[in-house]
């Protein structure tokens, strides 16, 4: 019933784009798991972890463009989120190895027994439950965002000022996820993780299985997206991003709808971020860094902030140009993606997405 | 009784065309070698240069006529410093270029993060940076300093030769630091020091602003007794860190200071006279005088085209690891890496400070250590050497879960974290 | 007075040498010879036996010898003494004196000294020049005394101490002489005496002196004695802590200043997000770099001016890139400045490979010019001339980029752009000019920035990022279009974060101030000096 007012509320294009995720996420993990491995049509497990890694990312980048692209909030500091995320996923797992560490211990990850903690501090426990996992990959960032947008929006800082503050809160929690104090494993993070849910994250199998979740929560994503933005609440949200003093003279209330946002987009980062670690394998301190914030709204400026493609495009474009050209051409990789970000921004102010629509436009007779 | 002897033949027979099969392939195609160092980022500082040092190794090694009459072919890609990238890069090498060994990483953190993927595909990694030890894995081989290849003599050193008696551990905030210090505070303890003569001091990552940390340093060391500061500071917070003890005229001849992170590479980018006298412990100082070594820095500034060009002890685990895995592979046959694995440990090859270096059955390499002093060229005047070679503890005895631990990959142990109290592998060995 | 003198001469050589008489009559030429030889211990000895046998050529050698100056030559094993001159070294004998034509480091073998070594040479020295005619090697020597007391010098000293007719140097000669006594066999009236003395001096090297009297005490009055003048040194170190503390706090203020002064013309009055800004600066340090090198290979002499002559070329380097940046980039993207961030974003990581490219990745070396390098007491209060010279420099900058905003046409122009735009553009500014010269102005001085910058900091090219943030912070936390407020925000933030740094920690010290920052924007969201308006936006 839902599902079906859901499906209803999207346009034919966005419609495509969800098949066409899921279809991604049902085909390639299926190629890998039932094709011999000599044939043309295998998909090699890194190729799927690539994969993987692309719809995480490209979920960030959805999650960041519900607030920048829909409601005008530039953050730069969502990556935090989407590490905050990953940082439960990645306590859930490190309490999975269990006492298969390097030193054996049944209950403290390896880099507490190296740094003599003598017991599990606090905020460890109950990360052994997947469950107990799965909220706080949700609530903790949401919280996080919650507390910092009650007082940013309710202070009205706008633009650039929030913008700043957002970038300093993801700076402060870099260095503090740094400290070795903090009992997450310091700069080291989180690493060499053997069990998810009773199934080993070395198997192709799993993998699989991984890349598929990925793209379904994409896909779930790309749903609630569409139908917060195409409701009456969407309309509202455009109309604060569009003139912020004159809604609030219409006497609505325009914090609560920022806020909304904020936190919906918050938790999206969140459970982005909890796919991303089992798939890559590590979470460390430098998730937090400015620039992956910086990054993540690139990719949706790239593919065209304010439509709900747009974002995914971008993250996968950028992201697989990433991976060919350090690989391709080490030593000038960084001249092109910073070239590229700057011509999208000059030629491209609605990304690729807006190109499409401008050849389509002057393709049409007048 | 017929159709198995048939049946025998057959097999031998395909196994025979297969093998001359495989080796006709193996004539024409290069055997790939990957070199996984950050080009760009926080970390190219120091990790472009080895990545220069393995193009110049394959370089030579394929004018000697490269390996069972094979070339080597370099397989360079940018981790660009980004940890999940090298994990990345890793399985890109491994599984896409099928690459016969892997020469990389820097920071603890990025091996970490490649170690499960080496493990899973069954490669080979050379980790040339020293450590804080604490792992053995089959598929890494160590070729840098443990913490009682470098940390512990240069303690044994100041006590010795400069009657230290109060200690400053100063590092940044990340893992070797933090394991070095835990170490040398339980080593310093057990030679009598006393806690309120220890001072431990983490700073961030690319920490600038050294003005209250040095003064906390000075304020320590005028409590009457001679102090020294063991810095575990990392790379590019060094250089103003030494500017700021030069500044604030702390002379060696006062409070030493000496670290395990700086070298000939790190000086380059400072003006070394007011640090003269400052020491450093390596396994190798490019003002070393033998033979090979000043062959080596000759080659290497021609290969630069820069006659200023410095070596440094990273580069020098390099070129052990590179010499130790040709000559594991000539001896294998293969460059199968369950083959070459078994081959490497025993190999001894000459390292660049005019002895010979060997792989240990735990997968690190015997070195000597060596203290120096910062001399006012940026080089550094050995002022003490080990009489021998030591062996790496890849597990602290100083720790207190892992002094039972040992790695051992010969077979039958071939384990990396042996309990010797329980005799079992795998830690604690519940 | 001569009688003094030689009375203080006669007396000095009795006091070291009288027990090495054998000493003096071997000659020079042994003792010497005795240095280059053996292990660092026998080297020890053969220091000892040189500065013991008074002559005064023994100073300048065991100097050398400290300085790693003295060699050993290969050829026909002279030892000789080796100054830098050119790529050669020009030699002296050390024994006689006599010039020894030049050498290169090949054809020489240097004698290696060690920490220990360096040491015992300075105490040596130190009581060889008590009698210097040159007053600085006099305090100096006091100076070296005091840190290594040594009993064997107290003879020399108290010759000193009669002769000496400066009345700091004197003091010094005494203190050294207070700090002798304590380590000496002296009564324990003269040891009470002495604490007093040091007690006086009052500074750190006061309380080591009086830390190891207490260590090292077997009379408990001395001990006590020992213990509270410690107390007392240590309670008035702690006031001048304070005064310590702040002065970090304006010096790193300094820095936050220089770092984010241009950010506050191209971010807080252009409204450019100039994630780029990071990199003029590393553009600045780089530019010094060149003209360090250029100066170190063509002009040795003017090299304590290469700084002078870095900072006109700075800020052209880095103003010429802004303009280049202005009119390639951003001027397509005025009305849209979260564009801008992106952009330039971009540029920051061509900027950084672009570098990386030319220079290579490694660390660049800058030299400190004479009148950066060392420190002065104020007080017990250390100043380092590099950190004063930057504060100096900082507020120099300040105040002419006010004049030129306050009193110049150009100014005048920037200010009435930024204003009102198509007000100024009406009134016949060439806006687009303006636009682009203002934004060159903001560059140029990062590039200036920078090349203060290349006297703390690596030069390398990550140097631009450690700033950027730091920079924004300032300039949001001071009210964005405020210059004033960027000086304010700058030199809070700096003298905060160095209060908290002894208590919390530097990384922790750190995360208080973001968080301070965010949670003062939500209290002003403007900015401590907003611009006072009555828009709503």
């Amino acid at each position: 019933m839902i599902t079906r007012f859901l499906w209803q509320g999207m346009g034919p294009s966005l419609r495509a784009a969800v098949l066409f995720v899921l279809a991604i996420g049902i085909i390639l993990p299926l190629l890998n798991q039932l094709m011999p491995a000599g044939s043309t049509f295998y998909v090699p497990a890194w190729v799927l972890q690539l994969i993987g890694k692309y719809l995480c990312f490209a979920s960030l980048a959805l999650a960041v463009d519900l607030v920048w692209g829909f409601c005008g909030i530039l953050t730069l500091g969502h990556a935090a989120f989407f590490a905050l995320g990953g940082y439960c996923m990645g306590m859930y797992l490190m309490r999975q190895i269990g006492s298969r560490g390097q030193y054996g211990n049944p209950l403290l990850p390896d880099f507490m027994v190296f740094l003599n903690y003598k017991e599990l501090p606090w905020f460890w426990h109950g990360f052994d439950q997947f469950w107990f996992a799965a909220i706080m990959i949700v609530l903790v960032p949401s919280l996080l965002a919650l507390a910092l947008g009650w007082f940013a929006f309710r202070s009205r800082v706008t633009g650039v000022y929030l913008s700043i503050i957002t970038q300093a809160m993801t700076f402060a929690l870099m260095l503090a996820f740094f400290r070795n104090d903090m009992g997450l494993g310091g700069n080291n993070g989180m690493t060499d993780f053997k069990d998810i849910l009773g199934f080993s994250v070395q198997s192709d199998a799993t993998r699989a299985t991984l890349c598929f979740a990925s793209a379904l929560v994409l896909a779930i994503f790309l749903v609630i997206s569409a139908a917060v933005v195409g409701s009456r609440f969407g309309k509202a949200l455009t109309a604060v991003r569009d003139a912020e003093s004159r809604m609030r003279f219409l006497g609505y209330r325009v914090e609560g709808y920022k806020l909304f946002v904020f936190v919906l987009s918050a938790a999206m980062a969140g459970v982005a971020g909890a796919l991303y670690v089992p798939q890559v394998g590590i979470i460390n301190p430098s998730e937090f860094s400015p620039g992956n914030s910086i990054e993540a709204v690139l990719w949706v400026a790239v593919g065209g902030r304010g439509t709900l493609i747009g974002p995914i495009i971008g993250a996968f474009a950028v992201n697989f140009g990433k991976t060919y050209l350090t690989g391709a051409l080490p030593e000038v990789w960084l001249f092109a993606l910073g070239a590229l970000f700057i011509a999208v921004t000059l030629f491209l102010p609605k990304g690729i997405v807006g190109l499409w629509a401008q050849v389509r436009k002057a393709r049409a007779p007048a | 009784m017929k159709l198995g002897s048939i049946l025998k033949t057959g097999m031998v027979a395909a196994g025979l065309l297969a093998g001359a099969a495989g080796s006709a392939l193996a004539q024409g195609a290069p055997i790939k070698v990957g070199v996984l160092h950050s080009l760009s980022g926080t970390m190219a500082i120091s990790e472009t240069t080895l990545k220069d040092v393995m193009l110049m190794l394959i370089e030579e090694q394929n004018k000697k006529g490269g390996v069972l009459g094979r070339k080597l072919e370099a397989v360079v890609v940018d981790p660009a410093s980004n940890w999940p990238l090298f994990a990345e890069k890793a399985r890109e090498l491994l599984q896409k270029e099928k690459v016969a060994a892997v020469f990389g990483c820097w920071t603890s953190v990025s091996r970490k993060s490649v170690l499960p993927v080496f493990e899973e595909l069954n490669g080979i990694l050379f980790y040339p940076v020293q450590y804080e030890g604490e792992e053995s894995s089959r598929n890494v081989f160590y070729t840098g300093a443990a913490p009682n290849q470098q940390a512990i003599p240069a303690v044994d050193y100041l006590m010795a030769n400069e009657k230290v008696q109060r200690w400053v551990l100063a590092g940044t905030d990340y893992v070797y630091p933090r394991t070095t210090n835990k170490i040398l505070e339980a080593y310093l303890k057990q030679k009598g020091v006393k806690q309120e003569d220890i001072m431990i001091n983490y700073t961030p990552f690319g920490h600038s602003d050294w003005q209250s940390i040095v003064a906390e340093i000075k304020k320590f060391g005028s409590a009457g007794k001679k102090t020294a500061v063991v810095s575990t500071i990392n790379g590019d917070a060094n250089v103003p860190f030494y500017k700021e003890l030069g500044n604030a005229g702390i002379k060696a001849k006062d409070i030493p200071v000496v670290a395990f992170s700086v070298g000939e590479e790190e000086l380059a980018g400072i003006d070394t006279k007011p640090l003269l006298g400052h020491l450093a412990a390596w396994n190798y100082f490019q003002s070393v005088k033998n033979p090979t070594n000043e062959a080596f820095i000759k080659a290497w500034q021609t290969f630069t085209k820069n006659p200023k060009r410095v070596t440094n002890d990273p580069m020098e685990a390099h070129v052990i690891g590179f010499n130790m895995w040709i000559e594991a592979v000539k001896k294998a046959g293969t460059t199968d890496p369950d083959k070459v694995i078994d081959a490497m440990i025993g190999i001894t090859v000459p390292n660049l400070s005019g002895g010979y270096s060997a792989m240990m059955p735990n997968h690190h390499i015997t070195k000597p250590v060596l203290i120096g002093e910062i001399q006012g060229n940026g080089q550094f005047d050995t002022v003490w050497q080990t009489p021998g070679l030591v062996v790496a503890e890849e597990w602290s005895p100083y720790l207190p879960d892992s002094k039972d631990l040992i790695a051992d990959w010969r077979k039958p142990m071939n384990c990396g974290n042996f309990n010797v109290v329980t005799g079992k592998c795998g830690g604690k060995g519940k | 007075m001569f009688f003094l003198r030689l009375l203080a001469g006669v007396s000095s050589a009795l006091a070291a040498v009288v027990i090495a008489a054998t000493a003096w009559a071997a000659d020079l030429q042994t003792l010497v010879t005795n240095l280059t030889t053996g292990s660092f211990g026998d080297r020890e000895t053969a220091i000892g036996a040189l500065a013991a046998s008074g002559d005064a050529r023994a100073a300048p050698i065991l100097e050398a010898l400290g300085a790693g100056q003295l060699y050993l030559r290969k050829a026909d094993n002279v030892v000789v003494i080796g100054k830098p001159d050119g790529n050669q070294l020009a030699l002296t004998e050390a024994v006689s004196g006599k010039p020894a034509g030049t050498g290169s480091e090949a054809e020489l073998d240097r004698v290696r000294v060690n920490n220990r070594l360096r040491g015992v040479i300075e105490a040596a020295v130190g009581s060889l020049t008590l009698m210097s005619p040159d007053a600085r090697v006099r305090r100096g020597a006091a100076d070296s005394l005091f840190k290594r007391p040594d009993p064997a010098a107290l003879g020399a000293l108290d010759a000193a101490i009669a002769a000496e007719k400066d009345a700091r140097i004197k003091t010094a000669f005494q203190e050294a002489r207070a700090a002798v006594v304590l380590v000496s066999d002296a009564p324990k009236q003269d040891k009470l005496a002495a604490l007093d003395v040091v007690r006086d001096k009052g500074n750190r090297d006061a309380l080591s002196v009086l830390q190891a009297a207490i260590n090292s005490a077997s009379d408990p009055e001395i001990k006590a004695a020992a213990t509270a003048a410690a107390a007392s040194v240590r309670q008035s170190l702690a006031a001048w802590e304070a005064a310590q503390n702040v002065w970090y706090g304006i010096s790193l203020g300094s820095v936050l200043l220089l770092a984010a002064i241009g950010l506050a013309i191209t971010f807080g009055t252009m409204g450019v997000i100039n994630m780029a800004h990071g990199e003029m600066v590393m553009l600045g340090a780089y530019t010094t770099f060149v003209v360090q090198d250029i100066i170190r290979t063509s002009f040795p002499h003017l090299f304590d001016a290469s700084l002078v002559i870095a900072l006109p070329l700075a800020f052209v380097v880095a103003g010429v890139v802004g303009i280049a940046i202005e009119r390639g980039i951003i001027r397509f993207l005025y009305g849209r400045p979260l564009d801008t961030l992106l952009a330039t974003w971009g540029l920051s990581l061509v900027l950084q490979q672009a570098v990386r490219s030319i220079f290579g990745p490694s660390n660049r070396e800058v030299g400190a010019p004479a009148f950066m390098s060392g420190a002065f007491q104020l007080g017990q209060l250390t100043i380092t001339y590099g950190r004063l010279w930057i504060v100096v420099f900082s507020l120099l900058v300040f105040a002419t980029l006010i004049l030129v905003l306050r009193k110049t046409p150009l100014g005048l122009y920037m200010r009435a752009v930024t204003q009102n735009r198509p007000m100024a553009s009406a009134m016949g500014i060439r806006t687009p000019r303006v636009d682009a010269l203002t934004f060159g102005l903001g560059s140029g001085i990062a590039g200036l920035a920078g090349v203060a910058l290349s006297q703390i900091d690596n030069v390398s090219p990550n140097l631009g990022q450690g700033y950027i943030i730091d920079s924004f912070m300032v300039v949001v936390f001071g009210g964005v279009g405020n210059l004033f407020g960027t000086l304010v925000g700058a030199t809070a933030l700096g003298i905060v974060n160095k209060f908290l740094e002894p208590y919390a920690g530097a990384v922790l010290g750190k995360i208080l101030v973001l968080v301070f920052i965010i949670l003062f924007i939500q209290r002003r969201p403007r900015g401590l000096f907003a611009l006072k308006g009555r828009a709503v936006e």
